[in-house]
């Protein structure tokens, strides 16, 4: 008797689970169905307010670019994309938490991060832990995917990476230094990690491609300091003849008017990476002459129609230039776009991550028409790079002459040896 | 530290024709902006937490009107009289509602106007960088003397600044306006009593106070680039002007920011890494020994 009790007792439980399951089920299928069906939601932390507004406002642009073409023609099997834009405002910690919210309360379930350097250490964390597919677009700082350490296997990065730079730029400053004697060397970046190590990689690169190159005296200015007079005065009392400079926005605007009145720039050779910007150098009103600048975007770098294509299409959506966080927004996009055709439309941050590590895709931005993400470090290359010189009218740029790649990857991988990346 | 940098500049007639201009350049810009930051404490008992946002409305405003007009002296002193009537409506509005409250609460309703004057300033000239460049009647080149580089525009900006202060030095101790913002100062209710609109007073102060940030603001625009947020970058600095100066005093001010001044130039050479530090050191050192400040009145 007790045994066919206890039968009956574990039949009606097993009835009551089972029901309970279902009713779950039911209930809950809709909420699944709608996650896979509705839009794909992508969140945008980014600084739309303060100093550095442009950077959220130039980069949502390059989003757009792509997103709404895709959206115009059907979306991603029919889910149309999209995009939550937060502002942090420049802060880390309001960065991690605008990340986090955008996942749990706002139900995104990508991360288009579009965050200053500062920022984008912390959001990496952020990814770390929640594991949604992550794409920094904006920061240079090149320890972000160099350092495996720092390595998250669903964050990837569409910025150009610092040392990139510094090694073309430091190839065409040493033939520039060595065609006009330029030993005596003098920098003036601002003070803080992209400052400190995009400058000391480019001295390095320089100093690798022409050895009889010396850095006489080092300006280090505090990021958005307003008054540059002091700063000015002591790389002129350094006498040098030449200049590398890594300030970059309002900061390289003031600097170079400040400078123009005690006739810096013509005292010495000025490497400014950061001047090619729209925004930046059709706002500087005493251009100077003779300043080489990197090629941040420029609508005739490469000189491409569908380059051309991209940057009118821009401008009439926009109402403003591109900037080079357009460009880098825009690429995120197109891989990301990629990525979710190849998975249709499963948003899975891992499915994603697969999908995007060692993408080649077409882009305007590249060498040669394409970019690819490198699987290795999940960082894009054959993007654009170089210098020429700058000029006040436009097209803002002149005589540019793109960096080959091959010699930078090569150098890219002594170099993370050196810093024990590799 | 480079102490050998600093030796060898203080011994070259050029580096110290220079710097010295540079620290004088750095202050006088300072002590406009601080001097009316203890202007305004001074007679109403009230720190201005929003006063870098007048200077960025200075600069902004001296842009627009140099766009339209092509004189940067009209769009100078327009930029001072726009800002002081701004100061005025500021005072009027709202701060005149938190006189004698918690001085969380004037930070409170300051705060708030920093971050609402930040967007509407967005929203008017957009968020990107907008640079005013030299009005064509200073570009010329530098002048040289003893070797060292002093740019036209600079002298101009601080002899501009020497006499403004000297003007409000002299309308605060010989002027009938003076006399009454003194004694507003020390016993408000009484000075209104003897029927005087003493709320008249404390709003020309303020409009006074704003107009001194405004006409920094416009001289700074050649130089400086302008953003959204560019106000918070001055207020730090000229609180510690204010702090080292005493708060209250014009003549402190006057002090402090040559010292401020001459600590950056010198010391972006010298001591490079720590010119910060040096001046927060200064400071904690008048706090510890005089704590009113170099030339602050004692507190009852």
């Amino acid at each position: 008797m007790a045994s066919t009790n206890a039968r009956e007792v574990n039949r009606r439980r097993l009835l009551k689970g089972a029901g309970a399951l279902a009713t779950a089920g039911v209930i809950g299928m809709p909420a699944i169905l709608k996650g896979q069906s509705g839009a794909i939601k992508i969140g945008v932390p980014t600084i739309l307010s303060g100093r550095v507004a442009v950077l959220g406002q130039t980069s949502v642009g390059g989003l757009h670019t792509v997103f709404d073409k895709v959206n115009e023609t059907g979306g991603i099997n029919g889910r149309k994309i999209e995009m939550v834009v937060r502002d942090s405002k420049g802060a880390p910690q309001e960065a991690a938490k605008v990340t986090r919210d955008l996942i749990n309360n706002d139900g995104c379930q990508i991360i288009i991060d579009a965050e200053a350097s500062s920022g984008a250490f912390a959001v990496q964390e952020v990814i770390r832990e929640i594991g949604v597919l992550c794409l920094h677009t904006n920061s240079e700082t090149s320890s972000l995917t160099a350092d495996p350490k720092l390595h998250v296997p669903t964050a990837f990065r569409t910025a150009r990476q610092g040392i990139h730079d510094a090694i073309g730029g430091g190839d065409y400053a040493a033939k520039i230094a060595k065609a006009k004697s330029l030993k005596k060397w003098v920098t003036c970046s601002p003070d803080y990690a992209y400052g400190r190590s995009n400058t000391a990689e480019f001295m390095e690169y320089a100093k690798y491609f022409d050895n009889s190159i010396q850095v006489v005296d080092e300006a280090w200015p505090k990021l958005f300091q307003p008054d540059y007079t002091e700063v000015v005065t002591k790389v002129l009392n350094a006498k040098a003849d030449a200049m590398y400079s890594a300030l970059w926005g309002g900061d390289l605007v003031a600097f170079i008017d400040q400078g123009n009145l005690y006739g810096l720039f013509d005292k010495q050779a000025s490497f400014m990476v950061n001047l090619g910007d729209y925004g930046i150098v059709d706002e500087v009103k005493q251009f100077p002459q003779g300043v080489y600048s990197g090629g941040r975007y420029n609508r005739t770098v490469p000189p491409t129609k569908e380059n051309e294509d991209w940057y009118q299409a821009y401008v009439k959506t926009q109402k403003h230039k591109p900037t080079n966080w357009s460009w880098e927004n825009a690429v995120a996009a197109e891989l990301l776009v990629d990525a979710l055709r190849k998975t249709n439309g499963d948003t899975n941050g891992k499915k994603l991550a697969e999908a995007i590590k060692g993408a080649k895709i077409k882009s305007p931005f590249g060498v040669d028409g394409t970019v690819t993400m490198r699987a290795e470090d999940n960082t894009l290359i054959n993007y654009v790079i170089g210098y020429g010189l700058s000029q006040s009218k436009d097209p803002y740029i002149s005589d540019f002459k793109t960096s080959s790649w091959e010699p930078i990857l090569e150098l890219e991988k002594a170099w993370k040896k050196k810093q024990g990346y590799a | 530290m480079d102490l050998e940098a600093l030796m060898r500049c203080l011994g070259t007639g050029s580096c110290v024709v220079t710097q010295l201009t540079s620290g004088l350049i750095i202050g006088m810009l300072l002590f406009l902006i601080a001097s009316g930051v203890t202007l305004i404490f001074g007679v109403l008992n009230v720190i201005n937490f929003a006063h870098g946002s007048l200077y960025m409305a200075g600069a902004y405003i001296a842009w627009t009107l140099y766009q339209v007009s092509g004189s940067y002296f009209v769009s100078a002193l327009g930029a001072a009289v726009a800002v002081g009537l701004l100061g005025v409506l500021f005072e009027r509005l709202l701060m005149s509602k938190v006189y004698g409250s918690n001085v969380l609460m004037q930070l409170l309703v300051c705060y708030a106007v920093v971050l609402i004057s930040d967007d509407l300033v967005k929203i008017l000239w957009g968020p990107r960088v907008l640079s005013m460049g030299m009005p064509a009647e200073f570009r010329l080149p530098p002048l040289r003397f003893m070797g060292g580089v002093v740019p036209p525009f600079y002298l101009f900006m601080i002899g501009t600044a020497m006499a403004i202060g000297l003007v409000l030095s002299l309308i605060i101790a010989r002027s009938r306006f003076g006399k009454i913002v003194r004694a507003a100062a020390v016993n408000g209710p009484m000075v209104s009593a003897l029927g005087i609109r003493v709320n008249l007073y404390y709003a020309a102060v303020f409009g006074l106070g704003s107009a001194l940030a405004g006409i920094a603001g416009a001289l700074a625009a050649p130089v400086r680039s302008l953003t959204p947020g560019m106000g918070f970058s001055i207020l730090i600095e000229s609180f510690i002007v204010t702090v080292i100066g005493g708060m209250g005093s014009i003549a402190g001010a006057f002090v402090a920011s040559l010292l401020i001044g001459f600590t950056r130039s010198f010391g972006s050479i010298g001591f490079p890494l720590f010119v910060d530090g040096v001046m927060f050191l200064i400071m904690a050192l008048v706090l510890i020994f005089k704590p009113s400040g170099l030339f602050g009145r004692q507190q009852r």
